[in-house]
């Protein structure tokens, strides 16, 4: 879970561009929205198509989103459950 | 009779405020490595501006040249704050990467990061972010900047309801770029770091040609 979780912060930063962020900096268990990340709602759209290209997931049901990403520990828990790579 | 209070003007990887170079870069540098330069000269703290296509970047920082030691947005009420502003590519340079984005089907996965910068207006929307202003808007697209135009509205929206305004011009296409823009306010309260020239297209049009 750990290497995934590491994996995770640097396709994350990536993704969003988050070029003032640096993979130490963020806590796997703080939130991504709102405070800790302080991500928005086309980061999570994002985090949707990250999901989808790298590991196969497709939410169904953007309700689910929520939970999924509370934090990179619950995104990481999601993907070990449901990922196809 | 309205007031140009201060201006900034980039172009050629250098920066200009009130006619004065402020900032200057490595000529052949990139406009995208000019613009992350010109960013940390500046002591912007803003994670957000990283996530901007090129266009937005190159508009947001020149405002907040423009902005910087200036009691504009301080002394205004933002609700009566006006954006206009207007280029010749529209947003065609992100439209360009969005297209490409998608263009393989076996590897279809378009960025909606990409996606919400292919409209050019999305600038005055980031703008109007950063310094919580919710006056009128506009975003015109002309074949060059168009001075007549720009006062024009300026003055017809200084006439109605808004008490200031932001207006100019910022041009992307490929690695050819130029941006100015204008702090405009109904009332001359000059200080020091304010120019206070009245608005009008001569005046307008002798800025935009002199640096």
């Amino acid at each position: 879970m750990e290497v995934l979780i590491e994996k995770l912060k640097r396709q994350v930063i990536e993704q969003l561009n988050l070029v003032e962020v640096k993979p130490e900096d963020i806590n796997p268990d703080s939130p991504l929205f709102g405070e800790g990340l302080g991500l928005d709602s086309i980061d999570a759209l994002e985090l949707i198509v990250l999901l989808e290209k790298h590991y196969g997931i497709k939410i169904e049901d953007p309700k689910d989103g929520k939970t999924i990403f509370q934090s990179l520990t619950t995104l990481a828990e999601y993907i070990k459950a449901n990922g196809k790579s | 009779m309205n007031y140009i209070n201060s201006y900034a003007h980039i172009k050629n990887n250098s920066v200009y405020v009130n006619g004065e170079q402020v900032f200057t870069y490595d000529k052949n540098a990139t406009v995208n490595t000019f613009l992350s330069e010109a960013y940390h000269a500046i002591n912007l703290v803003y994670p957000k501006f990283h996530k901007m296509d090129t266009l937005c970047k190159l508009g947001l920082l020149c405002a907040e040249f423009a902005l910087q030691n200036n009691h504009f947005i301080n002394e205004h009420h933002l609700q009566k704050t006006a954006i206009i502003l207007s280029n010749s590519s529209s947003s065609l340079e992100t439209d360009k990467l969005y297209q490409h984005s998608i263009s393989d089907k076996n590897n279809y996965f378009p960025s909606p990061t990409i996606f919400v910068y292919t409209l050019p207006n999305i600038i005055i929307g980031e703008l109007a972010i950063k310094h919580k202003i919710t006056g009128e808007n506009a975003f015109f697209i002309t074949e060059k900047f168009d001075a007549n135009l720009l006062v024009d509205y300026c003055e017809t929206i200084l006439n109605h309801n808004a008490t200031s305004a932001i207006c100019g011009w910022v041009e992307l296409n490929e690695n050819s770029y130029e941006a100015i823009i204008f702090l405009v306010e109904k009332k001359y309260h000059p200080d020091k770091n304010s120019i206070f020239k009245p608005l009008n297209q001569q005046i307008v049009t002798q800025i935009y040609n002199q640096t």
